[in-house]
This record gives C-alpha cells, structure tokens and sequence, in this order.
C-alpha cells in the first residue's frame, strides 16, 4: 500500500528567511565571464559563479570523420563535460562517469535549438566544457559558458542560450542554489532559455515541489537567466572592446 | 524601422532592424524583425542589412582560390585540407591529364598548393582544380592561417594593404579566399611579414589599420629614410584614417584614389590574382 504523506507545516516559500551565504532568495552568486581566453580553440569561454570555475572550448564547424553520427542535413553538435580530479573536496576518479554523460548530453540538447545546425551538413561542432572547480549548479555554469564559446567561435545561432537553477532550500524557494543549499535541500530546478524569446530549451528537477513552489522557481530562474545573459553580452562585446 | 549604426558590433540575437530591411548575411528573420546570427559589424547598403562576421570558418564557394594541404594520395585522387568544414580532393586527371602516371610523383602527402574550385556539389563534396594562372605547388616559405572573413582587409582596397607588405618585405605573399597565407622570402623578412599578418588580422575590425600596420613595417624594418617620406605625404594620410574603413566600403574618396596611384607607381611586380579575388 503506498501513503501519500503530506506535511501541513511545510512552507510556501513567502518568507524571506536569510541563506546560509548571507543571500536574498533572488541573488545570484557573483558572476564573472570571460570570452576568448583560449588560443587554439576556434571559441573559448572562462566563467565563475560563486565558487564554480569553468572552461568551455568549441572547434569547429569541423569535418566529421566517424560516418555513423553524420547527418546528411545539417551538423551535429557534440559535447563533453567533463569535472577535474582536483574540482571537489574529495578527488574525483578522472573519466567520464554517468553523471557526466548525462550533462554531456543535456548540455548538446540545450544548445541545438539556439544553433543553426543546418548552414553546416555533414561536419560537427565539439563543445567541451571543463569543470576546474565546482560549487553547485555546474551544469548551469557549464551551458552558460559553452553558449559563450559558441559565439565566440563565430558560429551561426539564433539567441545566446543561458542557464540557471532555481529549486527549495530550507523551506525557501531560492535561486542559483550553493552546493549546500542543492545537497541538503529539498529541489533543484536547472533551466536553460533563450532569453530574447524566453524558450525553454531545458528543464531539469530533481525533489519535491508542489505546482505553486515550481511556478515560482521557474519565475526566480527566468529572472536569474536575464541577469547572467547581460553578463554573457558583456564578454562577448568586452573581448572587441 | 532600423535599431543599429552602420559598424556596429552586435551579437547573436540582437534585433536590428524591421521587416522594411531586407536580410542579408549573418541575419535571418523571425517575428518580423531582422536579427543577428553572428559576433560581428553592421554593414547597411540601402535597405540591405547584414553582420559580417568577426570570426568564421570558410564555406567553399565554386570559383574560389585557396591553398590546400595534401593530406591523402587515393586512387586516382588527392585529398586535401582547405582549412574548411569540407576537405577538398583534386582528381589525377587535372594534373595528368588522360596518362595514368603514379600520384605520388606529382603532388606527395604533406605539399601545398594553389588551387581553384572548381564545383561544390549538394554533399559538400569540393572539387578543386589546378587550371588557371599561377596555380600550382609552392616551394619553400610559410604558411600563415587568418579568419576567412578578414581576407579582403589583408588584401586592402585594390590590394593596398597585401601590396605594401610585399613591397617592405620583398616578400613573395598569396593569399587564399579560404585564410591561408603563403609568404615567402628571406627568413627574417618572413618573420617580420608573420608579424604583421597576425596583428592585422587581431585588429581587422578597427580603423585606420592601413596607417598602423605602415608605422609596424616601419618600426621592424627600421627605416628611417622611409619615415621622413611619410611625414610629407602625412597631411594627406591622417585624413585618410577616419575614411578607411572595413573592407565592405566601397565609396572611395578622391584622396584616396590619388594615393593608391602613387602605390602603384611603387610597385615592382603587382600579381595578377590578388585583382581576382578582390573582385570575388
């Protein structure tokens, strides 16, 4: 037999209670981007919210040589995201584990809808994003500074596709949640948009929310989207300056 | 109804105009309104607006000349690198003609020629061809890589810019539609030619770079008979700087029609092809 067991006492999430960082429930860590940082890569992005400190590096459009992924319409956009062995407290055994596959992939979904895949058939774009450092909210971070490279390395897109989470903490919903806030928390809400039209071309959750804590996080992260792409502007415009 | 400035740089998704303007390259349509595609400069001619890109890979485009690397020797083929998406291939019958001969006796892995392009088919597939004045193997000298997009700044308005580091340099430069630069000279002028090459590309999109790269020849080459020269023809030149602009202008000033004769009478051999693929 499965109970449903509702807690009368848990919040909605109206109260603004501090977090333990000393944040509001709508701030966003300090955001800082990079563009072009890497000289042999065709686009390069350095990007660090909070405690997070990411490389992502894009080559191409380039010829695709393994037959089997090459699509006769339009390109494939490939990416890896990989974490450091040194990026968390506890090392991390180098390699692609299923959490990085997962992101790798989410991380190509999130990105195809912005590219215009179909100026360049038959070749690939490769996006690789390098986790040195991380404090929660990777994943995010990581499509954010891909997105970066990707207008850096010249490459056609509708929109500059940014991300961010929003989710519950402490009875709180809060946005761009710490490593913390995204462990010992109740939800985790990752997004990525494309801020000009406000597409949603990734929504991850993880934990429990009702419908009117989601309404509101996905509020909380649209706003957060907003803010982190003028940031992502910024660098693409400060690299010509 | 137009949102940007001519020479703007604008981003992906940047909205530029309304649907009174036609879209060119690097923009494309949605909602009615023209938006940018690409990390580049606003270029408006009449109701015709673009983006040209900052930074690009070369699109192969038949009747292109670009310089290719041999990286495969097939049966009756070369393959070739055209530092694109697209590897080209170059059929024995171009260079031999009906003879079967071995391929490898002409062209070998590794050397690099001048080619056309011949035709690009609806896969993508490059055929390239060797027919035409000047092309052929390069021996010796240096290759060089540059945004495709920032070859017409090289070359400057009828080869002005390309035309005056072959002159300083007495160096032998070819320059592809597809961003690879041949240079070849003594080695020291190679380097000071690699230098400039790079810094023009780095600064493609400023103004004023004819000027800049000048007073770079200048400074590697140390010559100073050539400095006092330029300071009588300098009136004329500062004008100049807030006119020269990207490589998309095509409204030239009387000044400056004035001065490219003077170049001309410089010039000891100005090469052929380099008038061809300006007109491209």
């Amino acid at each position: 037999m499965i109970t449903i067991i509702t807690n009368k006492e848990f919040s909605t999430g109206i109260e603004t209670s501090e977090r333990a960082d000393g944040r509001a429930f709508d701030e966003l860590r300090p955001i800082k981007i990079e563009a072009g940082v890497l000289n042999r890569a065709d686009g390069s992005a350095y990007l660090e919210l909070g405690g997070n400190k990411i490389l992502a590096a894009v080559y191409g459009p380039r010829e695709l040589h393994i037959r089997r992924l090459m699509q006769p319409n339009r390109a494939v956009l490939r990416c890896r995201y990989n974490m450091a062995p040194f990026s968390v407290d506890d090392r991390k055994r180098p390699g692609p584990d299923r959490r990085s596959v997962e992101i790798s992939k989410i991380t190509s979904e999130a990105l195809s809808p912005a590219v215009f895949l179909e100026k360049f058939p038959r070749s690939t774009i490769d996006v690789f994003i390098e986790v040195l450092e991380a404090e929660g909210g990777t994943r995010c971070a990581g499509i954010t500074a891909a997105s970066v490279a990707l207008a850096d390395a010249g490459v056609p897109m509708r929109d500059i596709v940014v991300s961010c989470a929003a989710g519950k903490a402490n009875g709180q919903v809060v946005l761009d949640l710490s490593e913390i806030e995204d462990k010992e928390g109740e939800a985790d809400m990752p997004i990525a948009i494309m801020p000009r039209t406000g597409e949603i071309t990734l929504l991850q959750s993880d934990g429990h929310l009702t419908s009117e804590e989601f309404e509101k996080a996905l509020d909380l992260a649209m706003n957060g989207c907003k803010k982190i792409s003028e940031e992502q502007k910024k660098a693409i415009l400060g690299r010509y300056g | 109804m137009i949102f940007v400035e001519d020479k703007e740089i604008v981003i992906p998704g940047d909205i530029l105009a309304d649907e009174d303007y036609h879209a060119g390259r690097g923009t494309f349509k949605e909602n009615n309104k023209i938006t940018s595609s690409l990390v580049g400069l606003v270029a408006v001619r009449d109701k015709n607006i673009s983006v040209i890109p900052l930074q690009s890979k070369y699109i192969p485009k038949r009747g292109d000349v670009v310089i290719g690397e041999i990286t495969d020797i097939r049966f009756s083929m070369w393959n070739l690198d055209i530092n694109s998406p697209y590897s080209g291939f170059l059929p024995a019958s171009d260079v031999f003609g009906k003879e079967k001969r071995d391929l490898s006796k002409a062209f070998n892995v590794g050397d690099v020629l001048f080619l056309r392009v011949v035709d690009v088919d609806e896969v993508k597939k490059v055929k390239l061809g060797l027919k035409g004045r000047g092309l052929g193997k390069f021996r010796g000298g240096i290759l060089i890589n540059i945004t495709p997009t920032k070859v017409p700044r090289l070359i400057g308005k009828k080869g002005s810019m390309i035309n005056m580091i072959k002159d300083e340099t007495k160096c032998e430069v070819t320059v592809g539609q597809n961003g690879v630069v041949w240079v070849k000279g003594k080695p020291d002028m190679e380097r000071v030619a690699e230098q400039v090459i790079n810094m023009i590309e780095e600064q493609a999109h400023t103004s004023g770079l004819t000027d800049r790269v000048r007073n770079m020849l200048l400074e590697l080459l140390g010559k100073e008979k050539l400095l006092e020269k330029q300071e009588e023809t300098e009136e004329t030149e500062t004008e100049e700087t807030e006119t020269e602009e990207t490589e998309t202008e095509e409204t030239e000033t009387e000044e400056k029609l004035k001065k490219q004769k003077l170049k001309k009478q410089k010039l000891k051999k100005p090469m052929k092809q380099k008038k061809k693929m300006e007109k491209s």
